[in-house]
C-alpha cells in the first residue's frame, strides 16, 4: 500500500487533495499541519470517498480552481462493498476525480475479515473454511456505466501502475485504477515476498494488467507463456485449504477468461 | 426592496438558499422535501443561483457531498426529512464536529417505523446530540429568514457550527403564506461572503483534516465544540437585532407571548405554536391567564432564557410533537432540567400528540390545559408525559 501512495504522489504532485477512509492508507494521515501527506488530506467514512470527492470538486469548479487533483485512496472493502454506491454515483456523475482501490482482498486494517474481494478459497477470519464465492469485479461494472477510463493494476508493477495514474491525472471526468496490492499478514506470506507475489499474480494471468480508455480494452503487460496458477497459490498460507480439485478448477478458469481477454483486445469492452 | 408574494414553505426555504448566495447544493429528493430540490435546480438553470447542483445517489451522499464543498470555501446547502435525516446520521456528526458552517433544512417527518409522510419531530430529535444548531420556523417567513439567519450565525468565527432548520413538514412545507421576501442587496448587507476559517483543504495551506484522535486530545476538541454551542446563544441575540435592523422582523432563541401575568404558559415548537398563539389570544379574550413560550432554539437549548421566562408560572405546560420513547418527550425534559433547583418551581405537565402527522387541534389543545388544572388542583404533577390524542380502544 505504501508503494501504491508514493507513486500516486511522485505522479499528482502538491496540487492535490487526498482522501482516504478509516482503513490501512489512514496510518500516513498524520494531524493537522503534521500530515504525512504534505498536501490537504481529508478522512472521510468508510463508504463515502466518491461523495465527498464530489463535493470537493464541485467546490473547487465553483471557486474556479480547475488546476487542483482531487484523488481516493481506499482499500477493496471501502470500495467494492460498503463504498459501492457512492463509488457508482459519482462516477454516473462524471465528477472529475481519481479513484485508487488498493485491493488486498480482505478488510485488512480490523484483521483480515473477508470483503467482496476476497477471492475463491482464500481463509479469512470470516471464512475459516475458505470463501466460498467469487472476487466482484468492479472494473467491469464501472466500464459497464461507461467510466472514461478504468484499469488494473499492480504494487509488482511500479512504473505501469504510474503510467495510468498520469492517465488517470489527465482525464476530464471520473478515472479509477484497481491496484492488486498482496498482504503479507492477510495472505500469510513473508513480508520480503510481496513483489514476487503480486508479479506471480501477473504471471498466473490470475491478475490481468490492462486499462479501458473511452470504452477500448489495452491489455499493457503481455504474459507469454502463462505460468501455473499453483504456483500462486502455494506461495501463501491463505490457500493452505484448497484441493488440488479446486486448483485444476480455478486454474481452467483463469486461463479461459485470459484467452477471452486477450481475443478483446483493441475493441470495446462491451 | 422587500416583495410580498404568496409562497410555500418550500419555495421559500429555497429562495432563502438563492438569496444566501449558495454556491454549491447536493441534496436528494424525499417527502415533504422534494419540491426544494426542484426549487434550487431550476434556479441553478437559469442562473438564478450560480452553484453547483449535484443530484446526489442518497441523503448520506448528500451531507459528504455538502462538507467537501465546505471544506474547499464553497457555502454549500443541503435539505432533506425523515428517513432521509436518519440516513444522513452518520455524518451529521462529522459536519458538526468539523465544525463547518453549513445550512440544512428539515421539512420534519415522523421516523419509520411505523411509516409516515407526514410530520412530527422525531427525525430531527433523532439529531439532537450531533451538535448541530437547530432552529424551529413556526411559518413560511421564518423558514425564509432563518436560511440567511443561519449562514450569517454558523460562519460568525465565535460559531463555525452547522445549523439545522426545521420546518414542519406540509404544515409549513406545503402551506402558502404571504410572505415578505428581502431585497438581495439588503442581504448582501448582512451577510457577508463565505470565507474559510479553522480547518479546510487548501493546497497553499496544507493540512490534514478529520484524522483519527487519540484520548489525549479528543475530549479537548469536544469541549471546544460543547463551548461554541453555548457561545452561540449570545451570538443569536446579536444576529436577531441585526436582522431586525435590516429586515424589521425579530428572531430570538425563544419568543415570549402573552406571558404577562400567565399563570399557564404553554412551551411548543414549530407549527404547533401557531395554533397555541391562536388559542391564546382566544383565551386570554375570556380572561384566562395563559401564555406562550415559543422555543426557536432547541440546540443549543436556552436553559437561562427559559427558566426566567417561566419562573413566575403556576402551571406549564409542555407539549412534544415526538414520542420520546423510553423516557418523556425530549421538550419537557429540557424544559424540566432548566426549570431544575427553581424554588418555588412551576409545576411542568408533559404532553405528547400530533405524531405521524396527526393534528393537534384546538379541541386538544383545551384538553391539555384541562388535564393540567385537574392535576394541578389534585397538587399533583404527572410523572411522565400525557398521550394526550390517544384513541380509546374501540374508537
Amino acid at each position: 500500500m505504501e508503494i501504491v501512495a508514493r507513486t500516486m504522489m511522485r505522479v499528482l504532485g502538491p496540487k492535490t487533495i487526498v482522501l482516504t477512509p478509516p482503513s490501512c492508507s489512514a496510518i500516513i494521515t498524520g494531524y493537522g499541519r503534521e500530515t504525512g501527506w504534505r498536501v490537504p488530506a481529508f478522512q472521510s467514512n468508510l463508504e463515502n470517498v466518491a461523495a465527498y470527492a464530489s463535493g470537493i470538486r464541485a467546490g473547487l469548479e465553483i471557486l474556479g480552481k480547475d488546476d487542483i487533483n482531487v484523488v481516493g485512496l481506499a482499500g477493496d472493502g471501502g470500495t467494492v462493498d460498503i463504498g459501492l454506491q457512492a463509488l457508482s454515483g459519482a462516477v454516473e456523475r462524471g465528477h472529475r476525480f481519481i479513484y485508487i482501490c488498493y485491493d488486498n482482498e480482505a478488510y485488512m486494517n480490523t484483521g483480515i475479515q473477508r470483503s467482496g474481494a476476497t477471492p475463491q478459497g482464500a481463509w479469512t477470519t470470516t471464512t475459516p473454511g475458505g470463501k466460498a464465492e467469487a472476487k466482484k469485479d468492479v472494473v467491469a461494472m464501472l466500464v459497464a456505466q461507461g467510466i472514461p477510463y478504468a484499469a488494473t493494476a499492480s504494487a509488482g508493477y511500479v512504473e505501469d501502475l504510474a503510467r495510468k495514474i498520469e492517465k488517470a491525472k489527465n482525464v476530464n471526468g471520473p478515472s479509477y485504477i484497481h491496484v492488486h496490492c498482496p498482504c503479507s499478514t492477510g495472505w500469510r506470506f513473508p513480508a520480503r515476498n510481496t513483489v514476487l507475489v503480486a508479479r506471480l499474480a501477473v504471471e498466473t494471468g490470475l491478475w490481468p494488467l490492462y486499462e479501458v480508455e473511452n470504452g477500448i480494452l489495452r491489455i499493457t503487460r503481455k504474459v507469454k507463456e502463462l505460468k501455473p496458477l499453483e504456483e500462486f497459490l502455494r506461495a501463501q498460507g491463505r490457500f493452505a485449504q484448497i484441493t488440488p480439485e479446486q486448483v485444476k478448477r480455478w486454474q481452467e478458469e483463469v486461463q479461459a477468461n485470459y484467452q477471452r481477454l486477450l481475443a478483446k483486445e483493441g475493441q470495446r469492452w462491451n | 426592496m422587500p416583495q410580498l408574494k404568496a409562497l410555500d414553505g418550500n419555495r421559500v426555504v429555497a429562495e432563502g438558499a438563492r438569496l444566501a448566495r449558495i454556491q454549491v447544493a447536493a441534496a436528494y429528493p424525499i417527502t415533504p422535501q422534494t419540491p426544494i430540490v426542484e426549487y434550487i435546480s431550476e434556479f441553478v438553470r437559469q442562473g438564478q443561483i450560480k452553484a453547483k447542483y449535484i443530484a446526489v445517489e442518497s441523503e448520506h451522499s448528500a451531507l459528504s457531498a455538502v462538507i467537501g464543498a465546505s471544506l474547499v470555501g464553497a457555502r454549500a446547502f443541503t435539505a432533506t426529512a425523515g428517513a432521509g435525516l436518519a440516513l444522513m446520521h452518520e455524518i451529521t456528526g462529522v459536519a458538526a464536529g468539523n465544525r463547518l458552517p453549513i445550512v440544512m433544512a428539515v421539512t420534519n417527518r415522523a421516523l419509520p417505523s411505523p411509516w409516515s409522510l407526514q410530520v412530527d419531530h422525531s427525525d430531527s430529535m433523532g439529531e439532537r446530540d450531533q451538535g448541530w444548531i437547530q432552529l424551529y420556523a413556526e411559518n413560511c417567513q421564518e423558514a425564509l429568514d432563518l436560511v440567511l439567519f443561519g449562514y450569517r450565525l454558523a460562519e460568525d468565527s465565535r460559531v463555525r457550527l452547522p445549523v439545522m432548520l426545521c420546518l414542519d413538514g406540509f404544515y409549513v412545507s406545503h402551506t402558502t403564506e404571504v410572505v415578505s421576501v428581502p431585497d438581495e442587496e439588503e442581504v448582501d448587507r448582512f451577510l457577508p461572503p463565505y470565507r474559510l476559517q479553522n480547518v479546510y483543504l487548501d493546497v497553499d495551506d496544507p493540512m490534514s483534516v478529520n484524522a483519527l484522535t487519540s484520548p489525549n486530545i479528543y475530549t479537548e476538541i469536544r469541549y471546544e465544540h460543547f463551548q461554541a454551542l453555548k457561545r452561540s446563544l449570545t451570538v443569536m441575540e446579536e444576529i436577531g437585532e441585526e436582522f431586525y435592523q435590516h429586515f424589521g422582523r425579530r428572531y430570538a432563541p425563544v419568543e415570549k407571548v402573552e406571558l404577562e401575568g400567565a399563570e399557564t404558559v404553554f412551551v411548543t415548537l414549530g407549527s404547533m405554536s401557531g395554533t397555541v398563539r391562536h388559542m391564546v389570544k382566544e383565551w386570554r379574550r375570556k380572561d384566562v391567564p395563559v401564555g406562550l413560550l415559543k422555543i426557536t432554539s432547541f440546540r443549543p437549548f436556552p436553559k437561562a432564557l427559559v427558566r426566567d421566562a417561566l419562573k413566575e408560572a403556576k402551571q406549564v405546560i409542555v407539549i412534544d410533537r415526538s414520542a420520546g420513547l423510553g423516557s418523556e418527550g425530549p421538550l419537557s425534559l429540557e424544559v424540566k432540567a432548566a426549570l431544575y433547583g427553581l424554588s418555588p418551581a412551576p409545576a411542568v405537565y408533559s404532553f405528547i400528540g400530533g405524531l405521524g402527522g396527526r393534528d393537534f387541534t384546538l379541541a386538544t389543545l383545551e384538553k391539555t390545559l384541562e388535564k393540567a388544572r385537574e392535576l394541578y388542583a389534585q397538587g399533583l404533577v404527572s410523572s411522565g408525559s400525557i398521550w394526550v390524542d390517544v384513541k380509546e380502544a374501540g374508537d
